[in-house]
């Protein structure tokens, strides 16, 4: 069975721009949703906090790893660790790998996480719960976004 | 999924280890494909048509029972191991959840970047 994410989207937008979309922590923070502390820095921890709609309670901790210009940015976390009352840090983070490739129309983006079989079973039963409220809100945040045409 | 839904498995799963790494193995991958007709099967019959003994066939039960993927029925004298799918679907899900969060990042990203 497949225990890694792998994505990869073909963007209209110079490699330089989405270097910086995924690198500058101002940028990143506004199309991933959190409000980050500092930039990125390879081997410090990113803190901020969650601005999704309906999990602003939730802080943002990452592990920032790579950082090969406009090549790849990499970093380590705990997928859906929801509960802010909980230590996550015990258990084995995943690990997301952002790539970038050069195309004739702009860039391609690669994108894995991977590392999903060291997560124990109920957490990820704790993801469920999360998606279970915030699906029919999210399907309306990505309506609302597309029909602003950002 | 109704909240009943999620604690059956919640009872059923909660504290295993966790299945994918029991599903790390290619002696287990088999012995799943096996099962997954739906007919539980003794050791005997699993041991079968794999170069391993007995002993070693039953270690790699006891990992797959301790995920929750088979789960051994009484028969008689002897123990039958049949398989059991939900952690399986679980799986499925939770990565699934995870994917489509990715994908509704990455098209935020997107947008973000062509504007």
């Amino acid at each position: 069975m497949d225990n890694r994410i792998e994505k990869r989207i073909e963007l209209k937008a110079p490699i330089s721009r989405v270097w910086r979309a995924l690198t500058d922590y101002r940028e990143f923070g506004e199309w991933f949703r959190v409000k980050l502390d500092g930039p990125f820095v390879p081997g410090q921890i990113s803190r901020g906090q969650i601005t999704y709609p309906g999990y602003e309670h939730l802080r943002w901790e990452a592990v920032v790893q790579k950082m090969e210009p406009e090549r790849l940015f990499s970093l380590t976390w705990h997928p859906y660790a929801v509960d802010p009352k909980k230590d996550y840090s015990k258990e084995t983070p995943t690990l997301v790998e952002f790539r970038l490739e050069k195309t004739p129309t702009g860039t391609l983006l690669l994108l894995t996480e991977s590392g999903f079989d060291k997560i124990p079973s109920d957490r990820r039963l704790e993801a469920f719960r999360m998606n279970d409220g915030g699906w029919t809100e999210q399907m309306k945040n990505i309506e609302n976004h597309v029909a602003k045409g950002a | 999924m109704s909240r009943k839904a999620h604690s059956v498995i919640t009872a059923k799963t909660l504290a295993t280890a966790p299945v994918f790494a029991a599903l790390g193995d290619e002696t287990r991958l088999v012995i799943i494909t096996k099962l997954s007709d739906g007919e539980p099967r003794s050791i005997a019959q699993l041991t079968r048509g794999f170069m391993l003994t007995r002993q070693a066939i039953t270690k790699h039960l006891r990992v797959l029972e301790s995920a929750g993927i088979v789960h051994s029925v009484r028969s008689g004298r002897e123990s039958r191991f049949a398989f059991d799918p939900e952690p399986l679907d679980e799986m499925k899900r939770y990565l699934n959840s995870v994917s489509e969060q990715w994908d509704q990042a990455l098209s935020r990203l997107k947008s973000f970047v062509e504007r």
